[in-house]
């Protein structure tokens, strides 16, 4: 909302400047955006009487003017507009004068004949972004007078973004209630007075939801002069609050819907016959609205009809076909007013926001429709002429305030807001926002005037007292905490989440949309959630897990010359399923490039399978159960370098090597990735303390040749199956292939770190664990000790 | 006894000259071994007339004797040659780079959450979360903002189904925790939300911390406490000016924004805080009785207190960061660059 300070003060005596004002509505919570001039800075513009033109001797566009600027001579002006005509008055730059831009004006000679000033368009003063010549100033413009004062061109524009709950404040006489409140001074609009019938003329009114439209007033005017002007004042104010003139008429009902907030408007009459219809869209209807698109208003859409079928959208724009313009001498004026609910969403719905839907939707003033009749019809019969019909409505006016009132009371005042307000503090300001209070027991019966549609319970009222009193003026404490502190284990994935980044991974956050190509060639088996309402086809299906956007980071960092990469995102996946949508935490990481950060004395070696699962079984270790990775096929994942982890036999995540084709598809490097079921690697554990023994350890390294495909971690476990109660710990140190062997053979090595808690183990201990275990591995897999 | 002297002239002339620890070792078995020199000498004594005998064994004694130190001596030194000439050798160039394990770290908008939490958490609240594919009833309805509310055109919600969202703010959580738990809570709610929106400043995903407090006594004084200790810890400025301004949310009533003075300025005015002075960084307010009702909590018998802070904006005024979509592009060159922050 634009708000003239100029205009404004005919209404409130604002003494206070411009900031001051400003500052004052932003704490009240009607937030300032900017202070903007009513016009640029400039200097020397006086009104000018042009008494004769002539054409120029040396150039066929420009004409020689003689120009009264009130200066005691007769000015010599040069000027190139098309409208320069003799008797007219314009704007004159004076010598010495500084127009926008900073732009000087000096004697000067335009092709051999001198000019003594320069006449100006409004565009030249910054006063309109196009014009066709010279600014026309009215007959009664004061011949030499200062243009800024006489136009008050000082004026300042706030700039106020209004909250949706503020649409009273839509309209001066809203604004102006407001500062009054504040200011703590009396408010008082223009005088108007009924415009009483001079013509029979009228039109029959019928709606047909008097809750989608309580009150319709249509009045007839006639014999408009179609050459009238829009007074320069009002085209002045118009522009300031940001709208541009375009017809008397329709200057007029922008005017008012400024000053009251009650948008209206006005239909050519010829198009409307005898009969306006307020109705909700039937099957057959359409219109041509004026911006030109063409619409079928459906059962939810209210219109206002003729007897040729729809003439507008309700409150929302209105039809081509019964415009008015150029021509128009004869007009029905409408001023209704629609609910809120009736209009709510509907502008959007058809691709539209105006002034009027804009407010309709907030919520107009719904005592003021005939008061803004009265006013557009003497503004119009003084600048259009013509004479206007009785106004017609449908339905009654409710009073200005609330039929029920609200209780306020004093001890809810205070536990709200944490102190008591003095009663006559609350009364003032009640008051002073138009309320009628009755004082009770304890405390008051309010009833706010009916267009503020947020004042509705007790907490609406206690705010309007805690902001007009200023939230800077109550006091700050501390809460005497009761509520019991909770004793969940807080933020344990915070735990894994720093434990990766100690092992150099960064952690990186990616859109949990991702592009439907991405989620296909990851996870071709899952129909991910799409959004109906993407921003773009990169984002537009919920992700069903984290790799995509991982290879995505990865692939733009790869871009960058940033090749050696460990990564890892936190966040939930979104897999649809048949008892709804599964919302799952999971921690997933990524690794390519070096192993190692380069350095001067490291050999290079890249990251590899290894070093993914290595990452996992450290994320796990904390975890109660028995993890295990078993050979799996995932469809993103190397068929042979890809695991399914389980946790006691639960699947709870992957880790393997990005599947070649999608290296290719998305052309990145050899990647390794994990992913984790958050919840379960979050899992803590409290460690219960085991004795130490106090007898020194032996280690007993063996080698087995095995078949090759016998998995290690299978020969592990069957070590681990003995239960050997002094076999402290079994380590798998090498892996060897070649010479010595058969092609389908390796040779697997492992230290046995025996020890025990009752003594020193001797020889025979280690012997016959030994022989357990290589036993065991004869066993189970046929290995064959190697020496 | 002139031979003895001259012996011990050359042997002290030898000793001084010897090279190395071997040399050494050599010279002592030559001149003080079994069969060394002056041990010799000794044994001849016995054929000294007896009253030179004293004297003659006194000087070879003495002899000995300072030979043996002189060759302790040499020794030592020779000793500490070897040391200085080992540490010389083992000298390495300590201006190159160190072996530095690879460094990661937390995302600067984690870092900004776990900021928070740590100060709510000091404070007792415990952490809630919720879904982010919420339904109409818990982003929206609950939240006092019925259906075509003009609230919701201020949200640009992302949907899936006419009932389906991605949550556009993290305040469903705080309905979520009160359909579950009685009063008296306290809870903070991190979480990622969404909004159709893509521009310079706006990101279509983005974060949130949700805060509420429900208890008997719950003030809006308490919440200007709470919040204003809150934003002098976060930004680690006691005499951080803060303002509440009103504002407009369904859910709360009354409402509030909070600014605080501009971090950049200090409240004098600058491109950041738009010459203002303020920036605003919060919404707040007390909990709107008609969002108790929609949970079934007493409004007479509770109050309470919420609000909702931006993370991204926090971290960009708390790391000087100018471009929201830094944060989602992840290029390791932005990210590092926190790694070690606190």
């Amino acid at each position: 909302m634009r708000i003239s300070m100029e205009w404004l003060r005919e209404w409130v005596s604002v003494e206070e400047s411009a900031e001051r004002l400003g500052h004052r509505l932003t704490m009240a919570g009607l937030e300032l955006d900017a202070i903007e001039a009513a016009a640029p800075a400039f200097s020397g513009v006086r009104v000018g009487l042009v008494l004769a033109v002539e054409p120029h001797p040396n150039a066929d566009r420009l004409r020689v003017c003689q120009v009264d600027a009130g200066t005691g001579e007769t000015l010599n002006i040069v000027c190139g507009a098309p409208n320069a005509v003799a008797g007219m008055r314009a704007p004159v730059a004076c010598l010495g004068a500084v127009l926008p831009g900073d732009f000087r004006i000096k004697r000067s000679k335009l092709r051999g004949v001198e000019s003594r000033g320069m006449l100006c368009s409004a565009v030249e003063l910054g006063l309109a972004e196009s014009s066709e010549g010279l600014m026309e100033l009215p007959a009664d413009a004061p011949v030499g007078a200062d243009l800024r004062e006489w136009l008050g061109l000082d004026d300042a524009i706030l700039e106020v973004d209004l909250t949706p709950n503020r649409a009273d404040c839509l309209g001066m006489l809203g604004v102006a209630r407001e500062a009054g409140a504040l200011l703590e001074r009396p408010v008082s609009g223009p005088v108007i007075e009924p415009v009483p019938a001079a013509v029979e003329s009228a039109v029959e009114v019928r709606v047909t939801d008097m809750e989608a439209c309580p009150v319709y007033a249509a009045r007839v005017i006639e014999g408009l002069d179609p050459g009238a002007h829009t007074p320069l004042w009002i085209r002045e104010r118009l522009r300031r609050c940001g709208l541009r003139p375009l017809h008397p008429v329709v200057d007029v009902t922008n005017y008012v819907m400024l000053e009251l907030g009650q948008p209206m408007h006005a239909f050519a009459a010829d198009a409307v016959g005898p009969v306006l219809t307020v109705r909700f869209g039937g099957a057959d209807d359409r219109l041509r609205l004026l911006n030109g698109s063409e619409i079928e208003p459906g059962p939810a859409d209210l219109l206002i009809a003729g007897q040729g079928g729809p003439l507008a959208l309700a409150g929302i724009m209105g039809g081509e076909q019964s415009a008015v313009g150029a021509g128009t001498t004869r007009i029905v004026l409408e001023s209704a007013h629609f609910s809120p609910q009736a209009l709510a969403g509907r502008a959007r719905a058809h691709g539209l926001h105006t002034d009027a839907s804009h407010r309709f939707e907030r919520g107009v003033d719904p005592t003021i429709a005939l008061y803004a009749m009265e006013r557009a019809t003497a503004m119009i019969l003084q600048i259009a002429g013509g004479t206007a019909g009785p106004v017609v409505h449908a339905g009654t006016l409710p009073a200005a305030h609330a039929d029920a009132p609200i209780g306020l009371r004093r001890e809810r005042i205070a536990r709200v807001l944490g102190v008591a307000l003095a009663p006559n503090e609350v009364e003032r300001i009640l008051t002073g926002l138009g309320c009628r209070v009755t004082a009770v027991e304890d405390g008051w019966q309010v009833r706010p005037l009916r267009a503020r549609f947020d004042l509705v319970c007790e907490e609406d009222l206690i705010e309007e007292l805690a902001r007009v009193h200023g939230y800077e003026r109550l006091p700050q404490t501390l809460p005497h905490a009761t509520a019991p502190v909770s004793s969940a284990a807080q933020d344990a994935i915070g735990h894994r989440k720093r434990e990766l980044a100690d092992m150099g991974f960064h952690e990186v956050i990616s859109f949990s949309f991702i592009g439907t190509d991405w989620a296909g060639a990851f996870y071709p088996e899952v129909q991910g959630l799409a959004l109906a309402n993407p921003i773009s086809s990169e984002l537009a299906v919920m992700r069903p897990g984290l790799w995509p956007g991982l290879v995505r980071t990865a692939a733009h960092n790869v871009a960058r010359q940033r090749g050696d990469l460990r990564l890892f995102e936190h966040g939930l996946r979104f897999v649809p399923d048949a008892s709804g949508l599964r919302q799952e935490s999971r921690l997933a990481g990524l690794l390519c490039g070096r192993a190692e950060p380069e350095h001067w004395q490291a050999a290079r070696r890249s990251v590899d399978f290894f070093d993914a699962k290595g990452v996992v079984e450290s994320l796990c270790a904390q975890t109660a159960g028995t993890l295990r990775f078993v050979p799996a096929v995932h469809p993103a994942l190397h068929d042979g370098q890809s695991a399914q982890v389980l946790l006691d036999g639960q699947g709870i995540g992957w880790v393997g090597a990005l599947h070649p084709s999608l290296r290719e598809r998305f052309d990145v490097p050899e990647i390794f990735l994990f992913e984790l079921d958050a919840a379960v690697v979050s899992e803590g554990r409290v460690p219960t303390f085991k004795d130490l023994s106090a007898f020194p350890a032996i280690r007993r390294d063996v080698a087995l040749v095995i078949d090759e495909d016998v998995p290690a971690g299978e020969m592990l476990a069957a070590v681990a199956e003995l239960g050997l109660p002094i076999l402290q710990e079994t380590r798998l140190f090498d892996v060897y292939r070649g010479q010595g062997l058969e092609e389908n053979e390796k040779s697997i090595a492992l230290g046995l770190i025996l020890r025990a808690f009752d003594r020193t183990l001797g020889e025979g201990d280690v012997d016959s664990v030994t022989k357990a275990v290589v036993d065991q591995l004869s066993a189970r897999f046929g290995a064959k000790p190697r020496y | 006894m002139e031979q003895v002297d001259k012996l011990a002239v050359q042997a002290v002339e030898e000793i001084r000259e010897a090279a190395g620890l071997a040399d050494l070792d050599h010279l002592r078995v030559r001149y003080l071994g079994k069969k060394g020199v002056l041990t010799a000498l000794l044994k001849e004594l016995g054929r000294l007339p007896p009253e030179e005998r004293p004297k003659a064994g006194q000087e070879v004694n003495a002899a000995k004797q300072r030979l043996s130190t002189l060759i302790e001596e040499r020794q030592a030194e020779l000793a500490r040659a070897e040391v200085a000439r080992k540490l010389r050798e083992e000298r390495v160039d300590v201006s190159l780079p160190g072996r530095r394990p690879a460094v990661g770290g937390l995302h600067p908008v984690t870092q900004t959450i776990d900021r928070i939490e740590a100060f709510f958490a000091g404070m007792g609240y415990a952490i809630a979360e919720g879904p982010e594919v919420e339904d109409d009833f818990h982003n929206f309805e609950a939240l006092n903002i019925p259906e075509e509310h003009p609230a919701r055109a201020m949200h640009d919600t992302f949907y899936f189904d006419a009932h389906r969202v991605l949550r556009t703010h993290t305040s469903p959580v705080q309905i979520r925790t009160m359909e579950q738990q009685k009063p008296p809570l306290r809870i903070i709610a991190p979480g990622r939300v969404y909004r159709c929106d893509s521009d310079l400043t706006h990101s279509p995903m983005f974060h949130q911390v949700e805060g509420l407090y429900v208890d008997s006594g719950v003030t809006f004084a308490d919440l200007r406490g709470v919040l204003s200790s809150f934003l002098q810890s976060f930004f680690e400025r006691e005499d951080l000016q803060t303002r509440f301004r009103p504002s407009y949310f369904p859910f709360t009533e009354p409402s509030a924004e909070v600014d605080i003075q501009c971090v950049h300025c200090a409240g004098a005015g600058c491109r950041v805080c738009k010459q203002t002075g303020w920036l605003e960084v919060m919404g707040c307010g007390m909990v709107h009785p008609n969002v108790f009702a929609h949970v079934g909590i007493d409004s007479e018998r509770f109050t309470g207190f919420a609000f909702g802070l931006g993370v991204e904006r926090m971290a960009m005024l708390r790391f000087g960061v100018n471009d929201l979509r830094l944060f989602f592009e992840n290029d390791v060159r932005f990210i590092e660059q926190f790694a070690r922050a606190g």
